[in-house]
């Protein structure tokens, strides 16, 4: 099988070394939450400010991947995504907050405007 | 049978069913779509299908994964990775301490806990969090295993799919794909905006990011984590939660 060769080369395997890291370190957390749960108060301060540090991050990492996109999404340009940010947005809240009108409408945006140029 | 619990799916079984009902519609939709831009990104990214499976199979949770693949394509360090992932996803521990005692039962062993809690996530969490607590003890742990492994198992299918997409879709198509990732748990956090401190983190967050990933993107995670949370930490204490939005 000169398949299973190739799974050894280096640029199979740095991937896997970070894929794996990244996995350790989220099992981890979930093994860690079973390991304590019932023993932390979750109305403690520590709590909280977990809580707020998570949110922290999860919004920095996603208005980057909107804004500074690796990937795909580089090569447009930040009006076309801004907009179809705003367009999800918008219809986001017009309709009372649902979920997939709001996801689809943001892609759909992106898709047009990825094949027409900027609104 | 106890009969003072809202809800009864009857049985063990029917638990498992209910659950995997309950997931199969718009939960695996959105996810599903959201994973085939994943994989679109895994491939995108010059990666192979195995990376794109084995992560989505071992570390099954949107924003980690995509932190990896992309801290992976600027080159950062295994201890970068491993630094931004696990302030990324040191929500799952809050979040597993708050589910657990709604899907513990007496009889199911604790290596089960240390399994199913792989299957823990922000849609999977959220729909447990929900249902749980309403249904008979017995009917907990299966309901979310039910719920999840089937969500997770179109995950692992989208994945696969979305990664030969590249090749096949136009190109806007799977950026439009790639963009529903952002976009989808965007409009999760503003759905769920009124906690004490959240609107604090999630808007300086959303500001710091971006800002900080200009300076240095190794550590920009991790300075908008700590520096914008301890800030919305600090506000959502000092002024008392007297209103509810």
């Amino acid at each position: 099988m000169s398949e299973l060769h190739d799974f050894f080369t280096p640029e199979f395997m740095a991937p896997m070394a970070a894929l794996g890291v990244a996995a350790a370190v989220t099992y981890f957390w979930r093994g860690l939450g079973v390991a304590v749960s019932g023993k932390i108060d979750k109305d403690s301060a520590l709590f909280r400010w977990v809580t707020c540090v998570a949110y922290a991050l999860l919004a920095g990492l996603i208005a980057r991947m909107i804004l500074l996109p690796i990937g795909p999404l580089a090569e447009l340009g930040m009006g076309q995504r801004a907009g179809a940010t705003i367009i999800s947005l918008a219809v986001f809240f017009l309709t009372r907050k649902n979920l997939l009108a709001g996801v689809a409408s943001g892609a759909a945006a992106l898709i047009l405007m990825a094949k027409l140029g900027p609104l | 049978m106890p009969s003072n619990y809202p809800d009864n799916f009857g049985s063990i079984k029917g638990a498992y069913k209910q659950g995997c009902k309950d997931a199969l519609a718009i939960p695996a939709l959105i996810l599903g779509f959201t994973y085939m831009g994943f994989g679109a990104l895994v491939s995108e990214t010059g990666l192979e299908i195995w990376h794109a499976l084995i992560s989505t199979g071992i570390n099954w949770a949107v924003p980690g994964q995509i932190a990896t693949m992309e801290l992976y394509a600027i080159d950062a360090s295994l201890f970068a990775i491993a630094a931004a992932v696990a302030l990324i996803n040191c929500r799952l521990m809050p979040m597993t301490i708050v589910l657990m005692p709604h899907i513990r039962n007496k009889t199911s062993p604790r290596i089960a806990y240390y399994f199913l809690s792989n299957f823990i996530a922000v849609t999977g969490w959220a729909a447990a969090m929900k249902q749980c607590p309403r249904l008979p003890e017995e009917q907990r742990l299966p309901y979310f295993a039910g719920f999840t492994i089937p969500l997770w198992s179109v995950c692992m299918l989208s994945t696969w799919i979305g990664f030969y997409l590249p090749d096949v879709l136009p190109a806007e198509v799977t950026m439009g794909l790639v963009f529903l990732n952002p976009v989808y748990f965007m409009l999760v956090f503003l759905a769920d905006f009124s906690q004490p401190g959240r609107p604090i983190a999630l808007v300086l967050g959303a500001i710091l990011g971006p800002l900080t990933f200009l300076v240095t993107p190794d550590w920009s995670l991790l300075i908008t984590g700590l520096f914008a949370g301890t800030i919305a930490f600090i506000f959502s204490e000092y002024f008392p939660r007297n209103k509810k939005i």
